[in-house]
């Protein structure tokens, strides 16, 4: 007992606003993880990462209109993915051009919307809101859309898993196997979109990034099977969101004492020290298998 | 159409079996420029054939019309007898440039895996015994059991490309298409992939269409080539194509074909009309042969 409560400070368990948090942040970064991987396969971190950060344009929008800022991410998420894709066919260097095309224009909408949101007396919390999240701030009544939104994404992801693992294999090769190359796409862009809006509710659309590229990049570091990588690095986010939670939940009594920090940082600092973690451990591993690399073995088979 | 460019008749096949894959008169072009005219050829049952041509001579885009990745601005393409469709699980294909991340959690074992589901909905979490069977069966004849549990993007490059083969052939087709599988091997790895390539052929009885630049590796296993040359093919055994008159007549120039210790090279002639610093070296873009590589 002395354990958890050295951990779970008093009335963690009882706040009904720890509750919402727990349940949104795992929602989250559960999907967060799970589509992230296929970000990392395919190699778009960039275009993941400006969709959630183009994603406050919409935030604030909504926040200046009075709405739960989840639904505003959402709208201009799916229309930057769609729009990445429309303008940046399939060729890296022109889907980074585009995504930096699309970042950039967004960006200077949503300043100028939370430039509006400040300077409103009602909403002067805004652009700390939308740019870093508030997971304590997350109202029981947006829980039920994030769990609904946070399902589609997820069963997006289970039906296309082995056509996405085949395009990102080879695009030309999954085309020859009849496999509707664009349709794939666009399904995984849907589900990034969805991934993207749930994390910049939770730990702010500047942050979303740590949770779209974090979990999966660890655990892609510790297996090597498709389907661990998937469950993995969904895990892995649901930990590193719960711990994050708990410590800021703690914080209180850190200095400077009566203040919270805040808990999108707390996150973001367990999902990067899992991150480092991940590479020690590989490395061990790399280490006792050394003897048996490849390279090391052609006396066997010659 | 030249009479000196020999072209497959219907009487060059022997037997009834149709063809795996029958080519006639496609015609492509990319952006407004013709990049094939008038190619024709036909692929037998348990025959190798090469598709010899230097950089940019439409090798990729031939693969990409038969595929049915691209549309050809003439011609038909049949395989095994009728109009190719969109997905064809008669034909398994192995691209010119599969870049492996080595951070890519997939192994070996996954690669080919995902030749016989990849294309199907839902995580196929529950595979039969037999297609575990059939998985484990590729691996060995590719020779790749002892690094199946490897993450295929640490695996050299002749292994990746025996993975590739095999991630092709798992779902037996009729037909494999490999392009360019030899480039960037060094001789030993060369050597492998070619020798595996010539155990397919003749265990599995398919047709195996491979394209190279360079045709002296593939000459122990190949039955039959392609020779690719400004847009145009000549097509036969290399007794029939890979003489100076037809090759001269493909080019558009005077070839020259030399035999040294069972290498054969193709070779630009003088021509007065191109600069001396080009005539031996390959000149017109994609159009000029191109001078072999010489081993030691
Ligand atoms: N999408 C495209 N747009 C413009 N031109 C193209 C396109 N695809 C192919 N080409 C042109 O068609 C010609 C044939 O290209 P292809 O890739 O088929 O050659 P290749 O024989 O495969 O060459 P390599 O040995 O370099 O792979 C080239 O001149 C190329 O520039
Ligand atoms: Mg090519």
């Amino acid at each position: 007992m002395g354990a958890v409560s050295a951990i779970f400070a008093a009335g963690f368990f009882q706040n009904g606003s720890v509750h919402a948090a727990l349940l949104a942040g795992a929602v989250a970064a559960l999907v967060t993880g799970a589509v992230g991987t296929f970000t990392v396969l395919r190699g778009q971190s960039f275009a993941g990462h400006a969709t959630g950060e183009v994603a406050a344009t919409g935030g604030s929008a909504a926040m200046l209109g009075g709405l739960n800022p989840l639904w505003g991410y959402l709208g201009i998420a799916v229309i930057v993915a769609g729009a990445i894709e429309a303008l940046g066919v399939q060729r890296p260097r022109a889907r980074d051009l585009a995504t930096g095309l699309v970042l950039g224009a967004g960006l200077g909408i949503a300043g100028l919307l939370l430039y509006l949101d400040t300077t409103g007396t009602s909403t002067s919390g805004a652009a700390v809101t939308v740019l870093f999240g508030s997971l304590f701030a997350v109202t029981r009544s947006a829980l039920p859309g994030m769990v609904a939104l946070g399902g589609v994404s997820l069963a997006l992801v289970v039906l296309t898993y082995r056509l996405q693992l085949l395009t990102a294999l080879s695009p030309d090769l999954a085309a020859a196997r009849g496999v509707p190359v664009r349709l794939v796409s666009l399904a995984y862009l849907l589900s990034l979109a969805v991934a993207v809006s749930l994390a910049a509710e939770t730990v702010g659309a500047v942050l979303a990034t740590a949770l779209l590229i974090g979990p999966p990049a660890t655990a892609l570091r510790l297996t090597k099977r498709p389907g661990l990588a998937v469950l993995g690095s969904g895990l892995i986010g649901v930990a590193a969101a719960w711990a994050g939670t708990v410590l800021a939940y703690d914080s209180y009594y850190w200095p400077p004492a009566g203040r919270s920090w805040p808990p999108s940082f707390l996150i973001v600092a367990v999902v990067f020290g899992l991150y480092l973690g991940s590479g020690a451990v590989q490395r061990v591993r790399g280490r006792r298998r050394a003897p048996l690399a490849p390279g090391a073995v052609p006396a066997a088979t010659a | 159409m030249s009479a000196l460019v020999p072209s497959d008749g219907a009487a060059t096949l022997d037997g009834e079996a149709p063809a795996t894959l029958e080519v006639s008169g496609v015609t492509v072009s990319v952006s407004g420029r013709e990049v094939l005219r008038d190619v024709s050829f036909r692929l037998a049952p348990g025959q190798l054939t090469a598709l010899i041509g230097s950089n940019g001579a439409g090798k990729t885009t031939l693969f990409r019309v038969i595929l049915g990745l691209q549309a050809p601005t003439a011609g038909t393409i049949l395989v095994d007898g009728h109009p190719r469709a969109r997905r064809n699980p008669m034909i398994g294909y192995v691209p010119q440039r599969v870049f492996l991340d080595p951070d890519m959690p997939l192994r070996a074992r996954d690669v080919v895996s995902l030749g016989l589901d990849g294309h199907r909905l839902g995580l196929g979490l529950r595979r039969h015994a037999d297609q575990r069977r059939r998985v484990e069966e590729m691996l060995g004849a590719v020779d790749a059991l002892r690094f199946a549990d490897s993450r295929v993007g640490n695996l050299s490059g002749g292994e990746q490309q025996r993975v590739l083969i095999a991630h092709a052939l798992v779902s037996r087709p009729r037909l494999l298409i490999l392009d360019e599988p030899l480039a960037n091997l060094d001789l030993r790895a060369e050597r492998e992939v070619v020798d595996l390539l010539g155990r397919i052929t003749r265990d599995q009885g398919i047709s195996v269409l491979i394209s190279a630049h360079d045709m002296n590796p593939l000459l122990p296993v190949m039955h039959r080539l392609v020779y690719l040359a400004r847009g145009r093919a000549a097509t036969g055994t290399v007794e029939e194509v890979v003489r100076p008159e037809v090759l001269s007549d493909l080019y558009g120039q005077h070839v020259d074909v030399l035999r040294v210790h069972d290498r054969i090279l193709v070779v630009a002639g003088a021509d007065e009309r191109l600069p001396a610093g080009l005539r031996h070296a390959g000149s017109a873009a994609g159009a000029a042969p191109h001078t072999e590589r010489w081993e030691p």
